[in-house]
This record gives structure tokens, C-alpha cells and sequence, in this order.
């Protein structure tokens, strides 16, 4: 095994267009689990933690642009308002000790579906930038990831940083583990209100081969609150089509029976969650009048 | 030959504080919560567990592990990883040194390294020695072994089929020929009484069956140590564990070494709680230091430790309880079955325990009771705090609810109009012959307020999710919250029971060194956080009446402390340690009768104590100090003690006064869940228990926090997932073997109960276990109060809170 | 390969490191610093707990190379890291938030020895203290991950409520106490340094 240490990102970049197999290392609260426990024995680690860059972030007219290592716990104390979703989520993320480590990269680049972002990256909208000696590139986070810990990557292209869009309205993000803290996600969902384009978004998390959104309930739900004039009025959204909106949620799922729990656990789970956020989110848009400003800050 | 301790009066009302028969005066005493002596060594990060260990030149030990279950080991190369660079030994099966190969607690069924075949997931197979522990993994990894797999036997219906395979064929135990299949390691019935005749003047029968999972110690300091080559050709172990010289006792045969060869020297343990009764890595690491004439370190990764320890007996429970209409048990029948996976360990035992306390504390007349433990392809179950008591607690605290219920009565009143109490006669035809004060604990956390509702709202109007289900992960703002109240009690046995001679050993010196009067005090027993070293000390000074008292390293060069477990070491290795004391003091008193007996008549005639350094009399007249009875003499003594002696349980009828002593604990545990997701969260857990003396209040409510909040996680969280298809372990790591964290647990408020056991040293009575049984059913118990759901297994799983 | 970086205010250097080695190893089997534990090695029991550049870890997953140049903090240096923190901010407990970190400070102060052949230690930190005092040790292993950890939380919070501590420490296991008396430890940490001041 050889560690290579750029002190740059042209360095890494140039690494890793020399060593495709290298693997990338920041946090290492995933690699380093996988080297302890004798799963993994890459030829070359390389170590990101010298470039500054990957942990910065900037907050833009539209988009925050995270570097790929600001750590989650940064992203949940600086970021709750622009990111209310993704702090949310950040907060879930195993232990104050890691969430000082990990960082949006991690989650990005193992491509897991357990990861506690990608939920929250869906439904709020997300471009991951990425780059290689050859070039950079945005890849929008629905085509990211192909499969099961598997994403859009060249082997010789590195994560940069996230582009999110900022929050236009209320956001969540819940997860279903058997602790109370420190846990993997036996499966997770987060909601997105986008009342700019009067729309919503979703994520779902270790409920399918990959993060995915469930599409034919944000259409559904995209419908009924047009029609219902839900977005001018901001009345109550009545539970049947909450209901349906949770139903359709449920059944975007794909997920298995593994020792977290069962996929019909999984499926039931995920449309409480969904049927609770669009509840949380909505009564925060009526309230708030669509304002950014505060959130349910459950976690908070 | 069983000495006693000073019995102090039976029947010392409820809260009293115990007499003590003297000394109490004396500083850091009996009785005080003086802190621990190894206190600022654990908390500067200087006190040497057994993974802490180095030595110039150390080698680090791997062991190669069954990749499967059940096998024929058709041939093992290591020709590959001999010739690794870095690499100093490969050792298997053929290069055992001596004829003895197996090892076990019990039954010696345990093979040192696979012979032919592997029996479980994770079975020791090779030892490889390296100077880097990666060296030996990458060595490890290029042994080839050939295994041909074999069927699977993973529940009594596979085990027991016609044509099942045999665990271990050829069984010379003493428990095989009373048991019906070889798969079966040990059965125990009680019968008392007509259980038949007894159901049939019920007016309300309810059965049911019951599921525990299995689960793990979990001890946080993984399995280690540290083995040394020495001139002599011995060997010097340092490591952790419950019980030295258990541990020798099956080293030395296997290394062909008397057992003064086999030096151990107990390291820093980093807890036990049973899973390190069993041998771990003793052995393996003595061979590959004896083999290469280097020290080698072993230490397993959290990943070996659920392979390199054995875990709480999973068990399938079958009962019926009968009672009459004004709320009379009338009869009990159960049926344990135990996995004792594929070796004894502490089966046997553990099958004593499960069916002499399934009756539970109760008074039931008519029983009909069998347990047994199987052999299977699982992983090998022994020995976890409650032993046996625990899965029984489970299922007949499920039943108290059942009956309840059928009969339209309060759970805690039910209870308490059965409760044992002193002088109750037992299944097992036992007298329970100390105070058994089971009624008044549940008096006691019932009578407890019920924490305030809804404490999720109490900051304000937004929920703080870190009081709810879920926690940080903010699955709920209090939708689908309920709250339920359960309660429930339990009985364990403490010290070894069913005959075993069960005694400790103390050395005690009393000597003035620079002008002061010390004491110094010397066991085998295994400090495994307990307190033990706390609790010697105390006693040397309340019964010598010296302040300083130094503990000495635990070894092999004093005699046994039996194990660590079973609640047995305040009282059995504490009492050894106050009867070398009182032998010592008497010693000293010889001596000052002989010098300066003619000076006081008082030498002759009062009852002398030792005091604050002095010898007095027990009117509190100063007769001499110390330091001039002494002068530069030294008295020092080693002396083995032991409790009243037991007997075996009969095969057929489970007869016998099997038990030392017993040990109860009541919980009331209050819970909140989240009925639409199926979380838990634990809001309050009381407790009583009776601990008949404190001898360290302090350390009477960590041993009891902590074991109830192990009753806890195996109520929502820990369970060891064994694939029964392929008996492979699924979970094993800390990712998904889940324990409690501290958001995960309650408020804990303890009350404590000393009503003194005469025929115990100080009155005491061992509490490490009591708190760990009733727990689980009581967390069971509120979540079957708040969902209304059957919850006939622990742990429950949210799919089993949601019907999915 | 060759790592250095500064532990409790000593520069450390270990040679012939395999790429693969955590913090934690290089701490524990290279350094003489077995304070820090090793009970998961998978980060999910806090046991290895250290500050790195001031924040807390898992040195577990800390890539040894990923150390180099860098400040860490062990048990074995909380005393004196507590004491020089206590003397450069007298009693506010660092709640400017300015404490802890710079490397300018660190390398002002070197810590002191312990006799570990008597078991005499040099001063506690309010938190070591407390956690001895509390009954909050029991078999210890979990111990110096809590100190860390603790130490960090009241340097930030210093009255934090019941739920603060318990969300600081939901990221260190222990398996004895049952954690009723980790919590008296912080809380009495935490009221002896309002004392204090």
C-alpha cells in the first residue's frame, strides 16, 4: 500500500489520473473501518486532508457550494438555514466524533445506500462537481448514482464539492434506526418544499438499490396542491391526500430483507415518514408564509 | 469444612442498616463508598489493560477462523504463509505439543485448533506468528484449507431429527446417559407436587411461547493479552480474565507444562460479564510464544470478538400457569430449551439455573419443569450476567401479566399475593432461608411517582426529539407516541451452586512499614470493573483497623478466587478476605497478649478490637498501638474460605438444596413508543433490589444501573442475527450488534434494600446479576402496555411493533 | 513509511508506519500512548476518542499519514491541556470559543509525567476528577473517550442541560455503568467549574 499526500488539488487530481485505483481517504470513517476489519487492501490511499479548498463552502445567489470535506458538523452549525434538509440530515450522521470527520464526499463517493445525505441532497436539489486531469463536470445528483454503492464517477475523476440549491421553502429529513443515536439507517426519507416552482421534492434512503426519489408522488403531490390551490391558500392539505402522497412514497420503494430489517418494515416505515414531513413542512409553509428563515428545527 | 463470617440477626427491619461486628469506626470501612484504587489510573489512561501490553521484540498473533459452519476439513496448506516474510510460526492442529487438544469448563469438547472438522462459524483453525500484525493477516490469508461443508443442526427439531448429525460423536460426559439424543448437552426436570391435578381446580389457564434472542457481553476491552517465554521453558501469560486459575487449570495440559510453569498475572479488563469464563486467546498466544521462543500479543478486533467469546444461551420457552379465581397460582409447567451452539462451555450450569428458578419469585406448589440445551452448528453460548435466570425471568414475568389479565387484577398486586418470601419452600424442595423481601419491591418502584408526560414538550413549543422514539434521527414530534407502564421482579442465585466447592483464597500481611501499620491484601480474584479491589480494602481496614491497605496484583501465586461471576466475589472472595483478617487479628492479639498481657488485665478478659491503629477494647479503651505489638514482626496469612456447601439437583426430580443464596430485584420501567414506526425509547427504569449490606453504596448502584441497562438493550436492540440456513453469523459488529447509548437510556433511580443474609459475611448478599433479570420483561411489559401487542420475543424489533 | 506530528505537546515522530495504520495504532503500539482504546476500531464506540487540531475523533479512522504535522490530545495529556487552558481563560471555560486549538498555544506547554510505577498521578482535570469522585469508572475502558469527549463538550458548554451531555456523549459506548453515573461526573464537572469561577 502507498499513501500519496497531494498538497493540492491539481496534485490529487494528477494522483489519481495516475493511479486510478487509488482510493480517495478524507474523513476515513469509511475506509479506515474497511481497513481495519481486513475488507479492503487498495494499492494507493490518498489522503485529501491537505486541500484546504474541499473544505470550504460558498454561499451563492442560488446554490451553497460545499467542498466535498466540510465536515457534517460544520454543515449542521453554519448551514441550517440555506440547507435546512442536509443539516438536518447531518445531524443523524453516527457520532459528534464522526460527523467532525465526515463530510458529504464520503457519503457521495461510497455511493451506499445508508448514506444520511442523499436524501436530503435529492429533495433539495443537487449537483455534484467532480474533475479529473481531463476536465471538471457537473453530474445532477438524480443521475449519480447507478447502483448499488455504485455512482457516475471515471475512475480518474475526484468529487469536488456539492452544488445545492438553497432552500425556498421548508425542508425534512428523518431516518428509522433501532438507537437512538449512532445508527445506520435501516431507511430514511427527506422532503423538500419548492415554493418558487411550487413543487416538492423527495429523497429516499436505504429503501432501494440506490438513494432515488419517489417521483410519482412528487407528481401526484405537485398536482393536488396546484389544483387545490393549496400553495395560494395554505390551508390544510386534506389527509387523504396525504395518504396518497405517503401510499405513492411507499411504493417508490425497492428495498430488501437484511439484518437492519425487512422490506416490508422498510416500505411501511418510509410512508410514515413521508406522511409526517409533508405534515412538519406544510404547517411550516402555512405559517411561515414560505419563508426560509426557521424551520422545525427537530433535531435542532 | 465451611467456616462462617460474624452472622449478624435475621429479620433486621426493612431499610435498617445491617450490625456489623466491629471496626466500623475505622476510615474507608465497610459500609463507606470510598473510591476506587484504580481510579486515577483509568482515568489518566495509565492503567495497562491486557491490549496494552508490549514487549521488546513482541510477535503478533492471528488466528484463522472457519470461514463456515459445519465442515470436514479435507487439508490445510500453509507452506504459503510459512514462507511470508516477517512470518515466525504457523501453527494447526498437527503441531499440538501434547495428547491433551481440547479444553473446556466443563467438558473438555473444546478443540484448541480444528481437528478435522469445524463446528461453528468462526472456529479457531491456525495460528500464525508475525512481527506486524498485518504480516500475520496477510500470512493468515494464504492458508488454504479444503473445507467440504456438512448439513447444518441450528434448533432442537433439526437437531434432534432421526439422521441429525452429531455434534460430537463418541461422548464420554457425565451427562450423556441421562440425556435422549447425543445433540443434547444436559437436561435437568423438577418435579414437585401434582401439576396435573393442581390444573384442574384453576378457574384461568394461560400458556404461552416464548422467544430470547441471544446476546452478547459486549465487554468493551476486546480479547487480549500478552504471553512470554521464559528461561525455565515456561511461559508468563498476562492477560483478561474472569478466573485465573480456570484458566490454568486447562492451559497447562495443552502445553505439556506444570501448572507452576504457567505463570498468569491478571492484566486490566476491560469488562466480562461472562464472556471471558471461557478461554479466548490464552492458549494460542502461550503456543506461539513457546513455539518461537518470542513474547506475543494477541488482540481481536471488535469483528473476531463476537467469534472469540461465547454469548447468552438464545432460548425457546414453553409455559402454563394456572390460578384460581381470587388470584392464586395453582400450578406452573414450562419447558426451556437452550442453544448451547456446538460446545458446553457452561451449559450444563446454566440449564441447573434456567429450571431450579423457572418457577420465578414465587410460591408455586405444583410444578412440572424441564430444561435442556442442545447441541448445534451455532455459535458455542456460556456464561453472561443472570446465567440461565435471565431467559426464565423473560417468560414467566410475560405469564404474571398473562394471569393478570385473565383474572381482571392489578399486575403488581397479582404478584405480590404470590411472592416468596423467607422461608418459602422452593421447587427444588429448597427453604429460602434469608430474607426474600419480593412483595416490598414492587411496593417500593410502584409506589415511585410516574415521570411527567409529554417531558418532549416541556422546553417549549418545539418538540426536543431527543427526549422522543427516535431521537436525532426526528422521526417523530410525539405522532403515534404512547406511553406505557410496566413492571416486573426476578431471582437469581448467587456463587456456584448444585455442590460445587466453591471457595476463594485471601492472603493478608499486617506489618508496620515506616511507622505505620499496613495492611496488604492478596487474591486471584479478577477485577473486571466490579469494585472488587474497592471493596478489600474496605474490608481489611474495618476488620484490621489500619487506614493504608495496599491490593496486590491478581496471580496465580496465591491461591483461587473462583470466578468472577455469579455475583459471588464480595461474598465469597470478600469473605475469604475478612476471615484472613480476623485470622491475622487474632495473630496480633496472640502477640500482644504476649507482650503486654500482664499490663492490662483487659488483654485477658474484654473483646478486643483493632482501631484506628490501635488495639482496644470493645468499651473503647486504648490497650496498645499497632506499631509497638508488631515492631518489625509481620503476620501473614493465606487462607481459603467457603459458604455452606450445596448439593447436587436429583436427575429425575431436580431435589436438592442446589443454591447459596438468592438475589431479587424489581423494576418498574416506563416507556414511550413511536406505535406508527415501532420505536422505543426508555423513559425511566426504577429499581429496588435487596443487597443485604452495601458494602460500597457507590458500587451497589453502578452494578445496578449498569446491569439493568443490559437488560434494556436486550429488550429493543441486541441480538446476535445467526442465518439459519447456514448457522453464519450476520451482525458481527458494533454497526448492527447495537447496545444502548447514553440517548438511549433512561433516568435510573435505584432503591436499596439491606436486609441482612446470617449466613453471610456482613449480611451481604451478591447484586451484580438481580438487576439484569427483570428489566427486560419490565421493558416488555410497557410496551405491551402502551401497544396492547402479544410481544412473546425479545428483542422486539420495530417490525414487530407494526406488523410488518 | 514516516509520520510526525505533536501529541500532548511533544513532537513525535514513528518510523516504518504500513500505510494502513490508524492514529490509534501509531498512538498505542509506536508511541507509549495506550490511554486511548481500542474497543471497535469501526468508530462506533468512541473509545479512541482524541483531539486532532482540537477537535474530537475517532482516532481509530484517522489515517496515521493523515496525522502528520498535526496536534492531538490524549487522556494522557487532558491534565495538562485542562490546566493550561484554565490558566489562559481563568474560569469561562473557554466559552469564547477561542480555546484549544492554535498551535501557537500547544506548543507553549508540555505535559507532565505520570508515575505510573506508584500510580501517582500529577494533578487531575476537573473531569478526571469528577469521574473518579462520581463513580462514573467502573471497568474504565470506556473512560479516556469520555474524557475527551466530555472535556471538549464543557470547554464549549459549560452548563449544558441533560439532554447536551447526553447528545455530546451518544457517540461513546460504555457497557458498565448504564451512564447514570457519567452523567453525575459532567454534571459535577461542570458545577465545580461554575464554582470556580
Amino acid at each position: 500500500m502507498d499513501f500519496l499526500r497531494p498538497a493540492s488539488w491539481e496534485e490529487a487530481l494528477a494522483a489519481k489520473a495516475e493511479h486510478p485505483t487509488a482510493v480517495p481517504i478524507a474523513g476515513g470513517t469509511d475506509v479506515m473501518v474497511e481497513i481495519n476489519f481486513d475488507h479492503r487492501r487498495p494499492e494507493y490511499l490518498l489522503d485529501l486532508n491537505r486541500i484546504g479548498e474541499l473544505r470550504d463552502w460558498v454561499v451563492g445567489e442560488e446554490n451553497v457550494e460545499l467542498g466535498a470535506s466540510v465536515p457534517y458538523t460544520h454543515i449542521m452549525e453554519h448551514l441550517r438555514a440555506e440547507l435546512p434538509g442536509l443539516a438536518l440530515a447531518s445531524h443523524t450522521v453516527a457520532s459528534p466524533q464522526i460527523r467532525n470527520r465526515g463530510g458529504v464526499g464520503g457519503n457521495l463517493g461510497t455511493a451506499s445506500p445508508a448514506g444520511d445525505a442523499h436524501p436530503a441532497l435529492l429533495a433539495a436539489g443537487a449537483e455534484v462537481e467532480v474533475e479529473s486531469v481531463r476536465g471538471a463536470r457537473r453530474i445532477p445528483i438524480d443521475a449519480f448514482y447507478t447502483g448499488v454503492k455504485r455512482n457516475a464517477l471515471a475512475p480518474d475523476e475526484l468529487i469536488k464539492s456539492v452544488h445545492i440549491k438553497k432552500a425556498d421553502g421548508p425542508q425534512q429529513y428523518s431516518k428509522v434506526g433501532t438507537r437512538n443515536a449512532m445508527v445506520i439507517a435501516v431507511c430514511a426519507f427527506g422532503l423538500a418544499l419548492h415554493p418558487e416552482t411550487r413543487t416538492v421534492r423527495t429523497g429516499i434512503g436505504s429503501a432501494a438499490p440506490t438513494p432515488v426519489r419517489a417521483r410519482d408522488a412528487e407528481t401526484f403531490l405537485n398536482a393536488a396542491l396546484d389544483e387545490g390551490g393549496f400553495w395560494d391558500s395554505g390551508k390544510i392539505i386534506t389527509p387523504s391526500v396525504a395518504k396518497q402522497f405517503a401510499d405513492l412514497v411507499a411504493g417508490a420503494c425497492n428495498p430488501i430483507d437484511d439484518v437492519r430489517g425487512t422490506a416490508k418494515y422498510r416500505r411501511h416505515a418510509v410512508g410514515i415518514m413521508a406522511r409526517r414531513q409533508l405534515g412538519w413542512t406544510w404547517e411550516q409553509y402555512r405559517t411561515d408564509g414560505g419563508g426560509t428563515g426557521r424551520t422545525l428545527e427537530g433535531a435542532a | 469444612m465451611a467456616t462462617t463470617g460474624s452472622p449478624t440477626g435475621p429479620g433486621a427491619p426493612i431499610g435498617a442498616p445491617t450490625r456489623i461486628s466491629q471496626g466500623s469506626q475505622t476510615k474507608g470501612g465497610i459500609g463507606e463508598s470510598t473510591l476506587r484504587p484504580d481510579g486515577v489510573l483509568k482515568v489518566t489512561g495509565e492503567f495497562a489493560y491486557s491490549s496494552d501490553m508490549w514487549h521488546e521484540d513482541m510477535l503478533w498473533g492471528h488466528t484463522l477462523r472457519s470461514t463456515v459452519a459445519h465442515a470436514e476439513i479435507r487439508s490445510i496448506d500453509t507452506a504459503e504463509a510459512l514462507a511470508t516474510p516477517g512470518v515466525y510460526a504457523v501453527l494447526t492442529y498437527d503441531d499440538l505439543p501434547t495428547a491433551v487438544k481440547n479444553y473446556g469448563l466443563e467438558i473438555q469438547d473444546t478443540p484448541v485448533l480444528a481437528h478435522g472438522r469445524v463446528r461453528h462459524h468462526g472456529e479457531p483453525v491456525a495460528l500464525v506468528a508475525a512481527d506486524h500484525p498485518e504480516t500475520a493477516r496477510r500470512a493468515a490469508a494464504k492458508i488454504r484449507i479444503d473445507y467440504a461443508e456438512l448439513p447444518v443442526v441450528t434448533d432442537e427439531a433439526s437437531a434432534t431429527a432421526p439422521g441429525a448429525p452429531l455434534i460430537h460423536e463418541n461422548r464420554d460426559d457425565h451427562h450423556i446417559g441421562h440425556v435422549a439424543h447425543p445433540n443434547i448437552v444436559h437436561r435437568q426436570p423438577i418435579v414437585r407436587g401434582d401439576a396435573d391435578a393442581a390444573a384442574a381446580r384453576a378457574d384461568v389457564i394461560v400458556s404461552g411461547d416464548y422467544v430470547f434472542g441471544m446476546q452478547d457481553q459486549a465487554f468493551l476491552g476486546p480479547e487480549s493479552g500478552l504471553a512470554v517465554p521464559a528461561e525455565d521453558g515456561g511461559v508468563d501469560l498476562y492477560v483478561a480474565t474472569q478466573w485465573l486459575h480456570s484458566d490454568l487449570r486447562q492451559i497447562a495440559p495443552v502445553l505439556g507444562l506444570p501448572e507452576d510453569k504457567v505463570r498468569m498475572t491478571l492484566s486490566g479488563v476491560g469488562g466480562a460479564f461472562g464472556g471471558r469464563e471461557d478461554l479466548s486467546m490464552q492458549i494460542h498466544a502461550c503456543l506461539l510464544a513457546l513455539r518461537t521462543g518470542k513474547p506475543v500479543k494477541i488482540v481481536y478486533n471488535r469483528f473476531e470478538s463476537f467469534f472469540g467469546h461465547v454469548h447468552r444461551h438464545p432460548a425457546k420457552l414453553w409455559y402454563e400457569h394456572g390460578a384460581t379465581r381470587d388470584g392464586k397460582i395453582t400450578h406452573m409447567k414450562c419447558r426451556i430449551v437452550l442453544d448451547g451452539g456446538a460446545y458446553a462451555s457452561a451449559s450444563p450450569a446454566v440449564v441447573g439455573n434456567a429450571s431450579s428458578l423457572s418457577v420465578g419469585p414465587y410460591v408455586i406448589e405444583d410444578v412440572d419443569i424441564e430444561a435442556i440445551a442442545l447441541y448445534t452448528n451455532n455459535p458455542p453460548c456460556g456464561a453472561m450476567r443472570g446465567f440461565g435466570a435471565v431467559q426464565a425471568c423473560f417468560a414467566y414475568e410475560a405469564q404474571m401479566d398473562k394471569l393478570a389479565a385473565a383474572l381482571d387484577m392489578d399486575p403488581v398486586e397479582f404478584r405480590q399475593l404470590n411472592a416468596m418470601e423467607q422461608g418459602t419452600l422452593l421447587p427444588t424442595g429448597q427453604r429460602v432461608d434469608s430474607p426474600a423481601p419480593v412483595a416490598e419491591l414492587l411496593r417500593r418502584v410502584k409506589a415511585r411517582p410516574l415521570p411527567p408526560e409529554q417531558q418532549w414538550l416541556a422546553a417549549g413549543e418545539a418538540a426536543d426529539v431527543r427526549a422522543l422514539p427516535g431521537g436525532l434521527s426526528n422521526t417523530t414530534h410525539g405522532e403515534g407516541v404512547v406511553r406505557g407502564v410496566g413492571y416486573a421482579v426476578g431471582i437469581k442465585n448467587v456463587g456456584f451452586s448444585e455442590g460445587f466447592d466453591d471457595y476463594s483464597t485471601a492472603r493478608v500481611r499486617l506489618e508496620v512499614i515506616n511507622g505505620v501499620p499496613v495492611a496488604v491484601v492478596h487474591t486471584a480474584m479478577a477485577e473486571v470493573g466490579q469494585g472488587g479491589v474497592t471493596v478489600h480494602a474496605q474490608i481489611a481496614r474495618t476488620e484490621l483497623g489500619v487506614t493504608q491497605v495496599t491490593i496486590q496484583p491478581a496471580d496465580t501465586q496465591v491461591g483461587s478466587a473462583g470466578s468472577t461471576s455469579a455475583s459471588r466475589q464480595t461474598y465469597v472472595t470478600g469473605g475469604a478476605v475478612k476471615h484472613a483478617c480476623e485470622n491475622v487479628r487474632e495473630k496480633v492479639l496472640e502477640i500482644g497478649r504476649r507482650k503486654f498481657g500482664t499490663y492490662h488485665p483487659a488483654w485477658a478478659t474484654a473483646e478486643l478490637l483493632l482501631e484506628g491503629g490501635k488495639v482496644v477494647t470493645d468499651g473503647g479503651e486504648v490497650l496498645a498501638d499497632l506499631v509497638d505489638v508488631l515492631e518489625d514482626e509481620a503476620v501473614d496469612l493465606e487462607l481459603e474460605w467457603r459458604h455452606r456447601p450445596t448439593q447436587p439437583f436429583d436427575l429425575r426430580t431436580g431435589q436438592g438444596n442446589g443454591h447459596v443464596q438468592y438475589s431479587f430485584a424489581a423494576h418498574r420501567a416506563v416507556v414511550e413508543v413511536d406505535t406508527e414506526l415501532g420505536l422505543v425509547k426508555v423513559i425511566e427504569l426504577a429499581v429496588a433490589q435487596d443487597v443485604g449490606k452495601a458494602l460500597n453504596p457507590l458500587s451497589v448502584l453502578g452494578q445496578i444501573q449498569g446491569g439493568t441497562i443490559q437488560g434494556l438493550g436486550v429488550a429493543v436492540m441486541e441480538e446476535i442475527i445467526v442465518d439459519p440456513k447456514t448457522a453464519k453469523v450476520r451482525n458481527p459488529s458494533f454497526t448492527d450488534y447495537l447496545i444502548p447509548t447514553i440517548l438511549d437510556t433512561p433516568t435510573i433511580p435505584v432503591d436499596v434494600l439491606e436486609l441482612a443474609d446470617a449466613h453471610a459475611p456482613y449480611g451481604l448478599r451478591g447484586i451484580g446479576e438481580a438487576p439484569t433479570l427483570s428489566s427486560t420483561p419490565a421493558v416488555l411489559a410497557a410496551i405491551r402496555n402502551a401497544t396492547g401487542l402479544e410481544l412473546n420475543r425479545t428483542p422486539v424489533r420495530p417490525e414487530h411493533l407494526t406488523g410488518t | 513509511m514516516r509520520v510526525n506530528f505533536t501529541v500532548n505537546g511533544r513532537r513525535q515522530e514513528a518510523d516504518d508506519v504500513w500505510e494502513g495504520e490508524s492514529l490509534l495504532y501509531v498512538l498505542r503500539e509506536r508511541m507509549g500512548l495506550p490511554g486511548s482504546k481500542n474497543a471497535c476500531e469501526q468508530g462506533e464506540c468512541g473509545s479512541c476518542t482524541v483531539r486532532l487540531d482540537g477537535v474530537p475523533v475517532c482516532s481509530c479512522l484517522v489515517a496515521a499519514g493523515q496525522a502528520e504535522g498535526r496536534e492531538i490530545i490524549t487522556v494522557e495529556g487532558l491534565a495538562d491541556y485542562a490546566k493550561h487552558r484554565d490558566e489562559a481563560h481563568p474560569g469561562d471555560g473557554c466559552a469564547s470559543g477561542s480555546c484549544g486549538t492554535s498551535l501557537q498555544r500547544a506548543q507553549r506547554w508540555r505535559a507532565g509525567g505520570t508515575d505510573s510505577g506508584t500510580g501517582e498521578a500529577g494533578e487531575l482535570s476537573p473531569i478526571q476528577q469528577a469521574f473518579i469522585d462520581a463513580g462514573a469508572v467502573q471497568c474504565g475502558f470506556c473512560t479516556p473517550g469520555l474524557l475527551v469527549a466530555a472535556d471538549e463538550m464543557l470547554e464549549h458548554n459549560p452548563s449544558p442541560s441533560d439532554a447536551d451531555i447526553r447528545e455530546a456523549l451518544s457517540g461513546n459506548l460504555c457497557r458498565c455503568t448504564g451512564y447514570e453515573k457519567i452523567l453525575d461526573a459532567v454534571r459535577l464537572a461542570a458545577a465545580r467549574q461554575e464554582e470556580a469561577v
